[in-house]
């Protein structure tokens, strides 16, 4: 069995004072190799945690998941995660982080120089291989996240609100890089984002979830991802169902937040 | 009790106006010297850079730039008023000297039979570092009458006795007084000036001469820059007490590497195990929080108590200094690793080792930098404390002695010393932390 399924995973915090916190509830997900996924929700639905838990951070208080038919139970180099900051090691130039994961299975370093090489030009940075990591912009550094994710060939990248913090013309170049890597490479990507529009143009497949507890609320299948590579991406944005699908889920999102909001006003 | 706090709180009340008194002599200096440099500056183009056109500078710390000039004036400053205080010769003259040099002045003494006479006393008053023995020959000043002429010789700033009745005729015969000194009368416990100084008459009688003190201080307070240059090139070739100056700093500074290191090499291990288990946190922890507010000054004592004063003692004793702030520096170094880059590391592939070495090490060197550059501030100025209590060699040592000779020069000598080395210790490390933790502050 291919692919990654995510059978019955329930994941409940205890509160210091007693209580209880039911962060996610009874995810049932079949994700097909080479999928585009992305998850959207408004905060505290569970989509970092349900991100965590299949990087192998956390172990869910129930239910199982299995990659290719084995179970996860840590974190493991089949599952790469391109974290929202970078988290890149800083004490290393942009080369010697993206060699980091070969390095450390003991690839000869013939193999990582020339994987580095690659990657490098995959993802635009071609001159800047020993550059330091503090010299780079946001986008830059987020460049270098992926390709240092994309050198250990992970089965399946996990993306925590990978763009979240770059300023929009940045970001939508990043966009069309990662639908790019994703064409190319044929990964199985699982997005976390906070924008709709990105949420669209990054997932074949969308999810929509809710809070409280966190669950899955609603599945959409799009036809954007597709569309928008080797694209212009503001053209895809013109789609005829484009508008009409932002605004159904906006609608959806606001209403979960409304709902929150009035049940703290209440409680 | 309450007397004694009284005596604090006059004492700190005494001190603000010292204090206020420095600082203002000082500040009014520094307020001079800045506008000779504006009137010499007005008009000219100097400003540069970006930091020039800034409008807001008042509040903008990164405006304000330390002005060169300022300190240069004032470190030049700092030795004009030693010089001028302590009355250096590479200076002209601004204070009064103390007298040095011969002077006389005479007495009108009264003997048994109530005759009356005038005497003269010669003084030669002799530098404090003169080795001069020769004395005025009193035959010089012919004393006709039974009051013969007297000879003292005093050093700069001291007093002196001078019994004139001891050669005058009669003199050990009751009724035998001095009634006046230059025709001023005087009485016991009464002073009188003379042209280069004071006598003072004694409750018995006797007089005490005291040529005249000036008003720079004395050598033994604060000797002149060109005393301390000297004694410094003497300490150069000679030494002192058999060792020599740059000897005694070598073994300070031997002392401080030695603790220093014994401190990281088991500080930093163990501060990284305390960030990376409970159990080792659990079991370490009391003893490093007790330590860690504990002056290593405050062990000295019982150092020596156990180790005696050898090299064993002080070395322990700079160990421990530098033990507890290493171990906390590593520690929090540890817990200032972003989990994300832990994180990254695992997904990546890394095992436990290859997380500690290639992720959580160098996360922490800064950290550990910082705790370095505290760590040697510390065994510094423990190991001249150390040698100031018991030492056989170095720095503390050399001025603990000098001290106990009233050699001022040397101590301030070695103080200067000690404070350049000091300097020049924190300039190393940090020129090592540039170097070696590029990223410092830029992630």
């Amino acid at each position: 069995m291919t692919g990654l399924v995510i059978d019955d995973v329930s994941m409940t915090f205890e509160l210091p004072n007693g209580g209880n916190v039911e962060a996610l509830k009874n995810i049932n997900l079949e994700i097909k190799e080479g999928e585009l996924m992305s998850v959207l929700g408004p905060s505290g639905c569970g989509k970092t945690t349900f991100l965590n838990i299949l990087a192998g951070f956390l172990a869910p208080t129930a239910g199982v998941m299995t990659l290719n038919g084995h179970n996860i139970t840590g974190p493991h180099p089949e599952r790469g995660m391109v974290f929202q900051h970078g988290a890149l090691f800083e004490w290393m130039n942009v080369s010697h982080n993206i060699g980091f994961g070969p390095k450390m299975k003991g690839t000869p370093q013939v193999e990582i120089d020339a994987k580095v090489e690659e990657l490098l030009s995959i993802v635009g940075l071609q001159d800047f291989g020993e550059k330091m990591i503090y010299e780079m912009s946001g986008g830059m550094q987020q460049r270098v996240a992926l390709a240092r994710c994309l050198a250990n060939d992970p089965d399946v990248i996990l993306m925590d609100e990978p763009l979240g913090a770059l300023d929009a013309l940045t970001r939508e170049k990043m966009q069309s890089l990662v639908l790019d890597i994703w064409k190319k490479t044929g990964k199985t990507i699982i997005l976390i984002t906070h924008s709709v529009e990105e949420a669209l143009l990054l997932g074949e497949r969308l999810l929509v979830m809710a809070p409280r507890p966190g669950r899955v609320h609603k599945e959409y299948k799009l036809p954007f991802a597709e569309l928008g590579v080797g694209a212009d991406l503001r053209e895809v944005k013109r789609h005829p169902e484009f508008g009409p699908t932002r605004d159904e889920i906006l609608n959806m999102i606001w209403d979960m937040e409304e709902e929150i909001m009035g049940r703290t006003e209440n409680a | 009790m309450g007397k004694e706090i009284l005596d604090v709180l006059g004492v700190t009340l005494w001190m603000i106006v010292g204090i206020i008194g420095i600082f203002a002599l000082y500040l009014a200096v520094s307020g001079l010297c800045y506008l000779v440099q504006r009137a010499y500056y007005r008009g000219r183009d100097r400003a540069k850079g970006y930091t020039s056109l800034k409008t807001v500078t008042f509040g903008d710390e990164s405006a304000v730039t330390g002005n060169r000039m300022a300190s240069v004036a004032a470190v030049i400053t700092l030795f004009l008023f030693w010089g001028i205080a302590t009355g250096s010769k590479l200076l002209p003259p601004i204070l009064p000297q103390p007298f040095v040099g011969e002077s006389a002045f005479e007495y009108t003494a009264v003997n048994a039979a109530g005759e009356s006479a005038t005497g003269t006393v010669l003084v030669q008053v002799n530098a404090a570092d003169s080795d001069d023995k020769s004395k005025p020959d009193p035959a010089s000043v012919v004393g006709a009458s039974f009051a013969k002429t007297d000879v003292v010789v005093v050093a700069e700033r001291r007093a002196k006795l001078v019994k004139v009745q001891s050669n005058d005729d009669g003199g050990d015969q009751d009724g035998y007084t001095v009634t006046a000194i230059n025709g001023k009368p005087i009485a016991p416990e009464e002073t009188v000036s003379f042209d280069d100084g004071d006598v003072f008459m004694t409750a018995k009688g006797s007089l005490s001469v005291r040529p005249a003190t000036g008003m720079t201080m004395e050598a033994l307070y604060l000797p002149p820059p060109e005393k301390v240059w000297e004694r410094f090139i003497q300490l150069n070739k000679e030494g002192y007490l058999g060792v020599g100056l740059w000897e005694n700093v070598f073994w300070s500074l031997i002392r401080v590497v030695v603790g220093f290191a014994l401190g990281c090499l088991f500080g930093i291990p163990l501060g990284f195990a305390m960030g990376l288990n409970s159990w080792l946190r659990g079991w370490f922890e009391p003893i490093v929080e007790f330590m860690r507010p504990v002056p290593p000054l405050a062990l000295i004592p019982l150092i020596i108590i156990w180790f005696g004063i050898g090299e064993q003692g002080k070395i322990s004793l700079l160990f421990l200094a530098a033990l507890w702030i290493m171990t906390i520096a590593a520690r929090s170094g540890v817990s200032g690793v972003n989990i994300a880059k832990v994180h990254a590391a695992y997904s990546l592939g890394a095992t436990k080792k290859q997380i500690l070495t290639k992720v959580i090490l160098p996360n922490s060197l800064p950290e550990i930098f910082t705790g370095a550059r505290v760590a040697m501030g510390v065994c510094w100025g423990t190991v001249v404390a150390a040698e100031l209590v018991a030492a056989e060699k170095g720095a503390g040592k050399m001025i603990i002695a000098a001290s106990k000779f009233s050699l001022t020069d040397i101590v301030i000598i070695g103080i200067i010393i000690i404070g350049v080395i000091g300097y020049l210790i924190d300039v190393l490390m940090r020129i090592a932390e540039r170097r070696l933790v590029p990223w410092k502050g830029k992630a």
